[in-house]
């Protein structure tokens, strides 16, 4: 067997494993471990900004990113974490300018900031440049600095091993089991402390932004090991995926003047939401694209409508809403100003639809894009275990796969960039500062057993059952009941399926009996990660009887503060059964009001 | 449609050598050559091995040759590949299993530029500040995502795995002409020694192969103008 030793062991290489790796190697002896080479993680894809009130182009504060953030989560989120992440907001964006990060710049040489959904000037409650940019590749920027830093401060790497079991002793994180993609074989990473910085799980969708590898492996490894997944019923539809292939076109369009139209060529969005329009955040805008195309005003009565950023039409919008260029003149942008600040999405829109967005509208529809649940955490990154917020020692998580929460029911666009540097910071800080006082818990005898016996039933399994038709027939009816709207009978419709697909996964084929690179065995694995996801989110999402955020009932079409304002804490014990338990939402100075936009 | 894919397949558990299969299938024209690799692996054979993550031309792991020039699957659409489609892994690294090669020797070079920003004065408060011309003067090659098509589309890397090779000059350009950084002299020599730029003669298949469409050749025609001149504007 082979067997390493780390102080600490970081799962994932995107922006919060690499920001946690760099900060817990600083002092302690530390290896982050990937699926994916560091720079194929999904933190790569996101584009439109990071959000911090810097200030640059005009007044913002980071109170007011908390008020925003607060009333974006529907109440949900832990204000205190709120607040600490949107005052860490500021000197981290800094911190990654000094880093290298090539943001782009204000005539003045500051960086740059854009308005984004959500984000909001206080005072007048009209949008605010809060989003810091790299083009529409902001998240390639901040992976790719991170990597670079982390090479530069030679932090350990072990890319391409698959994590597939935490090893807890006596209650403390003990380790990890990967295995090595090159060679099939299982190692051993024993540590004193983990942090599962491993990301998302939007494969459980059919329309989705989401990278393959977003399979929720951390949060079905830990769920696995008895530890509660908090809010896994809040899932976040992006309004603006590419028409049936769901790649992400960031809400940045919309902040340089883009506006959404139906099939009738209206701006839809003036009536659900009057005063910031295109700019409201991102549930309310899904639910609203998803009710024009139901009330038959989709484009040519298909399920999409358009998301128009052709200079005519952002020079005109801007004119009627009274939207001015800093200086006061009109706004009168031209097709190579867009081109320049969105190439990416003008890229995708020539390569996968033949559209050019400088001359034509683009078919979009909303797409599966982020999961605000995931593994409870503190503010600090470390990892809770129950509704005390009992902290386990050792154990930590950050970036999509954790749940401080900060997004509640429903994330600001830009903060997710913003939650993993903040909060993989602080779970390596802590992470490290944890081991300088800790020792090695002892391995347990057998520490590949339980990832073993996993693998043994899907490699001995009868093959009559293809993974390639489980997995479709997932996506299909977590789209279908499980997606932007919600009711009673549906969900239970979609708990049924997922059990019935469940059942079937024990007969999974795989035709694939060797040992290098065997991918078709690692990705049936991931299969029934998003399987065991599947039905902790329909699960948790049939028992909340509201609406809120990004769970919006038919059948419970109010928010419910009186008997609902609580997170969901989901643990599945040994026999698969889910128990739900609850625990308060931190509150500080912001009470629950009737959310407009 | 029915597209045929002939892709090559070679398991090291198995294979004395590598060998080409065909696979048929229905496709659509918007269909991407990834998801008929999909497709292969998930209906007609479960052992056919690839990587691949983020499936829109970002992440950078499905770069293969499809019909003979490198390019990403995922941004390679059947209605530009035509119904025959070959597919096989990138040339010059080893192959390990089917379309997954040994990406060390690539990323071991990427590393030998140093790619990452140096900068030896204390930080100031807050950002450093930079024009919009100067951040313009790297922007193309801040766009690098290392999927290696233009590395591994170069002859001069065929011949030797240890020349630096186009995407490592990208990464040494995003720095050596970035305004706020401070080892350009450091990085000027290291692409110039004997694995280095001089290697590089101008045969423009890097920039062909670009998927995201970075002017590679002439980047590294700054580089060496730079070396020359001694000059970075």
């Amino acid at each position: 067997m082979n067997t390493h030793q780390f102080e600490v062991i970081v799962i994932g290489a995107g922006g919060a494993g690499l920001m946690a790796g760099l900060y817990a190697s600083k002092t302690a002896r530390t290896a982050i471990i990937s699926k994916l080479y560091p720079t194929r993680s999904h933190t790569g894809t996101a584009q439109g900004g990071i959000g911090a009130a810097l200030g640059n182009i005009e007044e913002d504060h980071p109170e007011w990113h908390t008020y925003d953030t607060v009333k974006g989560s529907d109440y949900l989120g832990d204000q205190d974490a709120i607040e600490f992440m949107c005052e860490e907001a500021v000197p981290a964006i800094y911190e990654l300018e000094h880093m290298g990060l090539p943001f782009d710049r204000t005539l003045d040489g500051k960086i740059s900031q854009r308005p984004f959904g959500g984000h909001t000037n206080n005072n007048t409650g009209k949008p605010v440049r809060r989003a810091c940019h790299a083009a529409d590749r902001t998240g390639h920027m901040i992976l790719q600095t991170l990597y670079q830093q982390c090479l530069k401060n030679n932090v350990t790497f072990f890319d391409e091993y698959q994590v597939v079991d935490l090893l807890m002793v006596d209650g403390k994180a003990a380790g990890v089991v990967a295995i090595e993609l090159a060679t099939g074989e299982m190692h051993v990473f024993h540590a004193k402390a983990v942090i599962f910085a491993t990301g998302g799980h939007g494969r459980i969708w059919e329309i989705t932004s989401n990278a393959y590898a977003f399979t929720g492996d951390g949060p079905a490894i830990t769920m696995r090991r008895g530890l509660p997944l908090e809010d896994m019923e809040f899932f976040q539809f992006h309004p603006t995926g590419i028409y049936k292939l769901g790649i992400l076109i960031t809400e940045g369009v919309r902040g340089e003047g883009g506006i959404l139209i139906n099939g009738k060529g209206e701006r839809f969005m003036e009536k659900y939401a009057p005063r910031v329009k295109d700019l409201a955040s991102r549930d309310v805008i899904s639910r609203a694209i998803y009710m024009e195309i139901r009330d038959g005003n989709g484009v040519n009565g298909r399920n999409y409508v358009y998301l128009d950023v052709r200079p005519e039409s952002v020079n005109k919008y801007a004119a009627l809403d009274g939207r001015k260029n800093l200086d006061g003149s009109p706004v009168n942008v031209t097709g190579e100003q867009i081109l320049a600040k969105l190439p990416d999405i003008v890229d995708f829109c020539r390569v996968y639809l033949g559209v050019d967005p400088i001359t034509q509208p683009m078919p979009i529809q909303p797409t599966a894009h982020y999961a605000m649940g995931g593994i409870p955490t503190n503010k600090f990154g470390e990892v809770i275990t129950d509704e005390k917020n009992t902290v386990i020692p050792g154990l930590y998580a950050a970036g999509e796969c954790a749940c401080v929460s900060v997004h509640g029911a429903n994330r600001l666009g830009t903060n997710s960039l913003l939650d993993l540097v903040v909060f993989g910071k602080h779970a390596g800080l802590r992470a490290a500062e944890f081991v300088r006082g800790a020792e090695f818990q002892p391995l347990p005898d057998e520490p590949t057993a339980f990832a073993r016996a996993q693998f043994e039933r899907i490699r001995n399994a009868d093959g009559r059952e293809n993974a390639f038709d489980i997995a479709t027939t997932m996506k299909k009816v977590m789209f279908d009941d499980m997606g932007i709207f919600r009711s009673g009978k549906g969900m239970q419709n979609a708990l049924q399926a997922v059990r019935e697909l469940k059942e079937r996964f024990k007969h999974v084929s795989v035709t694939d009996t060797g040992s290098i690179f065997n991918m078709e065995l690692m990705n049936v694995w991931e299969l029934g990660n998003l399987l065991d996801l599947a039905e902790v989110t329909t699960v948790s999402a049939l028992a909340r009887t509201e609406s809120r955020g990004g769970h919006s009932r038919e059948d419970y079409p109010e928010r419910d503060d009186k008997n609902w304002l609580k997170h969901s804490l989901a643990f599945v014990d040994e026999k698969g059964r889910i128990d739900l338990k609850y625990k308060p939402v931190v509150m500080t100075k912001y009470e629950p009001k009737v959310r407009t936009y | 449609m029915e597209v045929t894919l002939k892709i090559f397949r070679y398991n090291p558990e198995k294979d004395k050598k590598p060998s080409y299969k065909t696979y048929k299938l229905e496709a659509h024209e918007t269909d991407r050559v990834l998801d008929l690799l999909e497709k292969v692996k998930g209906y007609q054979d479960g052992t056919l091995s690839f990587r691949r993550s983020c499936a829109h031309g970002i992440c950078g792991s499905d770069a293969m040759r499809i019909n003979g020039m490198n390019h990403l699957a995922c941004k390679t659409l059947v209605r530009d590949t035509g119904t025959k489609i070959t597919v096989e892994p990138i040339l010059g690294l080893r192959v390990i299993k089917d379309l997954i090669v040994d990406m060390k020797p690539f990323f071991d070079n990427y590393k030998q530029v140093m790619p990452w920003f140096v900068n030896n004065d204390p930080d100031p408060e807050k950002e450093r500040l930079q024009s919009p011309e100067q951040r313009l003067r790297f922007d193309d090659t801040t766009k690098c995502i290392l999927c290696a098509c233009c590395t591994t589309s170069c002859p001069s890397f065929w011949g030797s795995e240890e020349y630096l090779g186009p995407a490592a000059f990208v990464s040494a350009h995003r720095f050596i002409f970035d305004s706020r950084d401070q080892a350009a002299g450091e990085r000027l020599k290291l692409v110039n020694e004997v694995m280095g730029v001089s290697r590089c003669h101008t045969v423009f298949n890097c920039t062909m192969a670009c998927p995201r469409e970075i002017q590679i050749t002439k980047a590294i025609g700054e580089i060496k103008a730079a070396l020359v001149t001694g000059r970075l504007d």
